[in-house]
């Protein structure tokens, strides 16, 4: 290794454990229940719910909870390369997974023969999009005003050039050693969404997660912020009403 | 759907019962908590295949086999093979299974398989090329499960790592050679295949804060999370998938703890019983 760890600065400037920088927005869309946008580096994402609301087909109808349904899906222009319109299998996989985070965050008891609808569109996409949909479906949902046991958010963490890096970035991804995403309920302390790709020791695996969860509380703030402001928000609009 | 919960009684008092013996730190077929079940693995079982293992962990059984076609690199990886992994629920494989297009349990299956081969670098995809940004052999590996009662991804990934340990494939020398590849193919003389890792994974339910290696398709059902890790051959983690549930952050380590162990142990059975390395 060339360089230390403090002295190393990655292709696009950052330091070892930044961040991109990011923002997040709620409330986007009008149609829908619930909505959020974030930002975070190259990466647009929005996020819009629906629900909850009767399930259909019937048959399907879960009598204990709801279903949730979600969808993770990429704009054929969001990449450098025309991405088909029609879900691939990385899409499937990661609506699958998105899903089973939310799932656990999500009180699917409280709507019992109902579903939710969670849609995700990644509108430019820039590395990290998986954990960056999650942390704005979170929001989303929120936004709803669905009861949930905490936030859902989600960072990722990786290795490049021998340094263990917070936030993979799209050359990071390609080329880098390593990608850690995860996603946490940050209260509760949980882990909901966990993946790997790439070759980490046990030591060097420990250092990532340890990472990606200092990423996530930082993002963490930000759903709460982008929820708080909306409210307050609202709250000025009624004063000027009255 | 795997959810045996949503089908009968004498399903819903099973997962039950699966719950009430893990907290006594008993199992229901007796194994302990830390035990596989019998594996049996079987290589070259369907010869028209370049590569092929059946494999059974208990009830479990998967079939994996081995293909290749030539075709076009990918323009980012001019020199190197394609490699591509497919598997799907044969509809003997439980009541839930019906044919029809990929599910998202099966893609998962699927791409938690690959990851594993692919992440490790067990194959060295560099021997595949025919002719540099031009022409590379695609290495298909399908596997199917014909029996599901849990831990499809430890099955899977044995039956593709045993699949490939006994490979031969086409020389790409040879096939360089060929005036009709697609239909000579087959006939060209078969090399070993470039084999530099062995990956092995190993999945963990927690049932009652107790780890459970090897899970049954109940014992699935009872857990509150499942985790698949994958480790090479140095002992790195290469792939990893939180496939089910809720894990607390010292859980993931303790988990880390113990497939450190289970897949050394799983390495050298597959070692003695395929050979390769």
């Amino acid at each position: 290794m060339s360089k230390s760890k403090e002295e190393y600065i990655r292709r696009d400037g950052r330091k070892v454990d930044e961040l991109r920088p990011y923002s997040i927005r709620t409330g986007i869309f009008k149609n829908a229940d619930g909505s959020a946008e974030i930002r975070l580096g190259g990466n647009w994402i929005v996020a819009a719910v629906y629900g909850p609301k009767e399930h259909f087909p019937k048959f399907q109808i879960s009598q204990d909870e709801a279903i949730l349904n979600c969808r993770y899906h990429m704009a054929p222009y969001s990449t450098s390369e025309r991405k088909s319109p029609k879900p691939s299998r990385r899409e499937i996989e990661l609506s699958k997974v998105i899903k089973s985070a939310l799932e656990k965050a999500v009180l699917l008891e409280a709507f019992p023969e109902m579903s939710i609808d969670v849609y995700i569109e990644v509108l430019q996409a820039e590395g990290s999009t998986r954990v960056a949909s999650i942390t704005a479906a979170s929001v989303a949902l929120a936004d709803a005003g669905i009861p949930m046991r905490d936030m859902v958010v989600g960072c990722s963490a990786g290795k490049v050039d021998g340094h263990i890096i917070l936030d993979v970035g799209e050359y990071e991804d390609k080329e880098g050693e390593a990608d850690l995403p995860i996603a946490i309920m940050p209260n509760l302390k949980k882990i909901v969404l966990l993946q790997m790709d790439g070759k980490l020791t046990h030591s060097e695996f420990r250092e990532a997660f340890e990472l990606a969860l200092k990423g996530a509380m930082q993002l963490y703030e930000a759903q709460v912020n982008a929820l708080v402001s909306k409210v307050k928000e609202m709250g000025e609009i009624e004063e000027a009403e009255e | 759907m795997r959810d045996l919960r949503k089908r009968t009684l004498s399903d819903i008092l099973r997962i039950k019962q699966v719950s009430k013996f893990i907290r006594e730190n008993k199992r229901m077929d007796g194994r302990k908590l830390d035990e596989y079940r019998d594996i049996e693995i079987k290589t070259g079982v369907v010869k028209k295949a370049y590569g092929s293992a059946y494999v059974s962990l208990g009830d479990t059984i998967v079939i994996a086999g081995i293909h290749f076609e030539t075709g076009t690199p990918f323009s980012d990886t001019p020199d190197q093979g394609i490699l591509i992994t497919e598997g799907e629920f044969l509809p003997t494989a439980s009541f839930y299974a019906e044919p029809g297009p990929p599910t998202e349990e099966e893609i998962e299956l699927s791409r938690v398989v690959d990851r594993g081969i692919r992440e490790s670098e067990m194959i060295d995809l560099s021997k595949l090329v025919i002719t540099p940004g031009e022409k590379v052999l695609k290495l298909f590996i399908d596997f199917n499960i014909l029996n599901d009662d849990g831990n499809l991804v430890d099955a899977a990934m044995l039956a593709a790592v045993s699949a490939l340990l006994t490979t031969k494939y086409p020389n790409p020398e040879k096939v360089a050679e060929l005036e009709n590849d697609r239909a000579e193919l087959k006939d060209v003389e078969r090399i070993p295949l470039p084999i530099r890792d062995i990956p092995m994974t190993v999945t963990i339910g927690i049932i009652n804060n107790r780890y459970i290696v090897d899970p049954t398709l109940p014992e699935e059902i009872a857990a509150d999370a499942l985790l698949s890790v994958t480790h090479t051959k140095n002992d790195e983690i290469c792939a990893m998938q939180l496939l089910r549930g809720e894990l607390d952050y010292n859980q993931l380590f303790e988990i880390l703890n113990i497939v450190l162990e289970k897949n050394k142990e799983l390495r050298e059975l597959v070692l003695s019983k395929v050979g390769g390395g």
